[in-house]
């Protein structure tokens, strides 16, 4: 990862970059003094962070520093895992998803994740992108076979697959896997999507199309991701933060995090010196 | 583009479904509890009832008694004479001859395969010789009872000449022939979960692939292979269909093993459909029942404690 | 690959002049031994199959596996023992199949593995399926037949002759659904394992509760799994006799059991009677021989379609 190639895509940018809020104006989740422990294990330790809505917001960091345990903390996912403990506040408009949401699946159908595998069921195209609408209570066939159709040209699907609908979703490329996960993610309409490596076990075309996506979805979505392609992060987010080992070293615009990052290990995680 | 509202999830009737799955899952418990609880029940008038004392106490059970005047005590299981006896050592004395007939047989033939199987074999034929020892395992107890009864019996004793053409030795060997499967499937099992670690160890100080079965795969598994033993051994102990059908049904005390025997498990099965209800020799056929339960439970509790032990001795060595 | 290595490492060590090693036997007597202990069990297995094979054959047709006994089990056919099993195992099916597939789930998706609560239902589970199935008859007869038989008699029907409180199919089948279900729980949570973690969070994290996840995506995905503990439990219960003897199977019936209060003849009962009890051996020994064929072809055809199945299971365990 070369320091010129990134300083050569941004310019210089001379300017202080605060440690949290980075000029954030309309924060769509909150995040305060959150810790998060794996039974004793402590894997977040005092992380505090805003995220701008209709943004992209890239996690970076190596391999086990706590990035996917933190975008599972935003809808409430680590729930699933036995034996972990949670705290701190996350605020979703304001309102703590934790303690004020009694009905957990409110929260998931508003935040909501695309995985690092992807995953489709073993269904229909059809059936994996009606499964969020049908789980959650809408039974009307032409309202989800519209749905369906409408969140599939979001995701650049639509086209690939409106005569295949019915044939299982395994029958897809893993790129189209992916775009019909995030397909499925979108069809519940959440206002902020979380996605895991969404194209790490991709091709470079793949991937490309993916980020694409990414980069049109912004505009009506708050997208949370977390990656550790740092071109990547460069390429298609406005903010970044920095994790290493529970910690949230450094957060800032995109831009800054890679041109004049202010912490030394932010700066040697960049420049490849280690992860 | 409006988010979508949607209707709050039933708390109550999913709370309701989930109730109703625990209270299923406790089914498992709740059966072994009350299997005990409803055979016991039936023999409590053992050590409650006087009149079912006089004739089956748990003294009259246990040691000698003298039946008839002049002659000497004896232990004897004759339920249907003029004077009832209910001497359980006969019975005990079947169990264990045929048991130990079926251990003789089927122990070295069990782990000999599960060696080779683990340890020799090419994967190939350790793809075939699983499923066919299993088919064994599929054979139900009255198929090899009444092989012992028709073909076996008389093949040993146009062989051995037997006095008896039904005893110990015909039905343990069937009994055999029953529990080999059980025996072989967990003691392989035990072997092929010994860690390559240790055999890439024994194989780097030299050694071919008999002495590293020899002196590292089967020390590690011993306590494997001891439980499948056990739990072989607790089926040949409970096992009824065999021994009723190929074993002679005679319940007397000798030595040998080439006599009629009579089993526990037999004489319940021989005796119930006679008993008439409430009486004393039903209460025995019922507290026979209740040790049957109470041994194999023995038997099978320390088989898991030990098979526990060693999955949790092999992780720890792989973490 | 692993005698290769081995062989080449004692090959270098041989070589070397200083250090003098004991000769090594190369292990082949006692590898021989262990072989003969393979061939010696398929062979007995091989024997007692052929044997039977060979004695019941002749027997088998299409009429005496449609038609009644006759004679006194000396001709005729062998119907209603095949009826009665098939409708033994049915009802033993429907009510013990969704106990055990329901305990499966409560164990993998509502507790901890290390829970207490676990370990006891797996302590219970274990021990079940180690007692002894005269004990489960012993069981049968004391519980169904006796207490829950004629309390459901003098609730209903006074003091009289007894409707429920004697030996019927569904005590022998819910005798036999108790002694299969550590074979269901068992298949059912192999089947489990092999749901990936990640098609559960996906469920998850569109919203879906715990019993959406497990109605729409575990179910579905457990059911070969299911299907083959239900096979298997099958073929064990078909051929259980003990369970039975007491608790509702007859040797001759001039019915089938089209009420669940009637008895019922079985394939495995009518081979324990006919082998011990004929007043003469000889004559009924080919009726035998057949019974005992269909029944052991009937077991093997069951396992060998359960075993179809986990073999397709596994494969796709391991392929995602």
């Amino acid at each position: 990862m070369v320091e010129s190639e990134i300083r050569f895509q941004f310019g210089e940018v001379a300017s202080e970059s605060s440690h949290h809020s980075a000029g954030i104006d309309d924060p769509k989740m909150t995040v305060e003094d959150l810790y998060f422990y794996y039974g004793s294990l402590r894997a977040i330790n005092n992380v505090s962070i805003n995220i701008e809505k209709s943004h992209v917001t890239a996690l970076i960091g190596p391999s086990g520093c706590g990035k996917s345990t933190f975008l599972r903390t935003l809808n409430r996912m680590n729930e699933t895992i036995p034996g972990t403990r949670m705290e701190g506040i996350v605020r979703l408009d304001g309102v703590d998803i934790y303690r004020q949401i009694k009905d957990v699946s409110t929260v998931r159908t508003r935040v909501g994740m695309v995985f690092q595998k992807s995953n489709p069921f073993p269904k229909s195209i059809l059936e994996n992108v009606a499964y969020g609408l049908k789980v959650n209570g809408i039974k009307d066939k032409d309202i989800i076979r519209q749905a369906v159709e409408e969140t599939l040209q979001k995701a650049y699907l639509w086209d690939e697959v409106k005569d295949k609908l019915d044939k299982s979703a395994y029958m897809l490329s893993g790129g189209q896997q992916q775009r019909l996960c995030i397909a499925r993610a979108l069809a519940v309409r959440p206002e902020v999507l979380l996605m895991d490596e969404p194209a790490s076990a991709l091709d470079p075309l793949s991937t490309s199309k993916i980020e694409d996506l990414i980069g049109e979805l912004k505009k009506n979505y708050t997208i949370v991701i977390v990656t550790h392609n740092m071109q990547q992060a460069a390429r298609i987010s406005d903010f970044t933060a920095f994790f290493y080992e529970g910690n949230m070293v450094e957060f800032g615009p995109t831009r800054m995090i890679f041109t004049k990052p202010v912490k030394k290990q932010t700066e040697d995680y960049i420049t490849g010196r280690f992860g | 583009m409006q988010p979508y509202i949607f209707k709050p999830k039933s708390r109550i009737r999913d709370f309701i479904i989930e109730k109703f799955i625990a209270v299923n899952a406790f089914t498992a418990l709740i059966v072994i509890l009350l299997i005990f609880i409803f055979i016991f029940k039936e023999s409590i008038p053992i050590f409650t009832s006087h009149e079912v004392q006089s004739e089956a106490s748990l003294d009259k059970m246990i040691f000698k008694q003298q039946y008839y005047e002049g002659r000497d005590p004896k232990w004897s299981w004759q339920p249907n004479s003029e004077v009832p006896k209910y001497s359980l050592l006969p019975l005990f004395l079947g169990t264990l001859k045929a048991a130990i007939v079926a251990m003789l047989f089927s122990v070295p033939l069990a782990v000999g395969a599960a060696v080779y199987t683990s340890e020799f074999a090419p994967r190939r034929l350790r793809e075939i010789i699983k499923p066919v020892i299993e088919l064994l395992a599929g054979i139900p107890s009255v198929v090899l009872g009444f092989f012992a009864l028709i073909i076996l019996a008389s093949i040993l004793q146009t062989a051995f000449g037997f006095t008896y053409r039904l005893n110990a030795i015909n039905a343990g060997i069937a009994l055999g022939l029953a529990v080999i499967p059980i025996i072989f499937t967990i003691a392989e099992d035990a072997m092929t979960s010994v860690p390559q670690s240790l055999r890439e160890a024994a194989m780097a100080l030299g050694a071919n692939p008999w002495q590293i079965s020899f002196t590292m795969v089967l020390p590690a598994a011993l306590p494997g292979i001891a439980a499948g033993i056990v739990l072989g051994f607790g089926r040949a102990i409970g096992e009824t269909m065999i021994v009723l059908m190929a074993s002679g049904n005679a319940a007397i005390i000798s030595g040998g093993f080439t006599e009629s025997i009579r089993t526990l498990s037999a004489t319940i099965a021989a005796e119930l459909a006679e008993v008439v209800f409430g009486s004393a020799h039903y209460n025995v056929l019922f507290f026979v029942g209740t040790l049957l339960f109470v041994f194999t439970f023995i038997v099978n509790l320390g088989g898991e404690l030990v098979l526990g032990r060693l999955k949790d001795r092999l992780q720890g060595r792989q973490k | 690959m692993i005698t290769h290595l081995a062989h080449s490492a004692s090959e270098i060590k041989d070589s070397e002049s200083a250090v003098q090693f004991r000769s090594k036997s190369s292990g082949a007597f006692p590898r021989a031994l262990t072989l003969i202990s393979v061939i010696l069990i398929i062979a007995m297995l091989a024997i007692v199959l052929g044997i039977i094979l060979f004695g019941g054959v002749r027997v088998i047709s299409w009429e005496f596996l449609s038609s009644p006994p006759e004679n006194g089990m000396e001709e005729g056919g062998i119907f209603p023992a095949i009826f009665g099993t098939v409708a033994l195992v049915f009802l033993m099916v429907i009510t013990g199949v969704p106990i055990g597939v329901l305990t499966a789930i409560y164990l993998h998706e509502y507790t901890r593995p290390d829970s207490k609560i676990t370990r006891i239902i797996r302590l219970a589970i274990n021990n079940l399926a180690g007692v002894p199935s005269i004990v489960f008859g012993l069981f049968g007869l004391g519980f169904f037949v006796a207490f829950i038989g004629t309390g459901i008699d003098s609730a209903f029907f006074g003091s009289g002759r007894p409707v429920w409180g004697q030996p019927a199919i569904i005590w022998a089948s819910l005798t036999l659904a108790l002694l299969t279900l550590p074979v269901v729980i068992i298949s059912t949570e192999e089947a489990l394992k092999t749901i990936p973690r990640e098609l559960k969070d996906a469920s998850y994290a569109l919203g879906a509760t715990k019993l959406q996840t497990i109605r729409r995506v575990i179910l579905p995905q457990a059911m070969p799994g299911i299907i083959t503990g239900a096979i298997l439990a099958i073929s064990r219960g078909a051929g259980e006799v003990a369970p039975i003897m007491f608790t509702g199977a007859a040797y001759y019936l001039p019915y089938l059991p089209l009420k669940l209060n009637d008895q019922f003849m079985e394939l495995g009962y009518h081979v324990y009677v006919m082998a011990t009890q004929s007043p003469d051996v000889e004559k009924t020994k080919p009726i035998l021989f057949g019974t005992v064929l269909v029944l052991l072809v009937l077991i093997f055809l069951l396992n060998f379609v359960a075993i179809f199945i986990r073999s397709r299971l596994r494969m796709r365990r391991m392929h995602g």
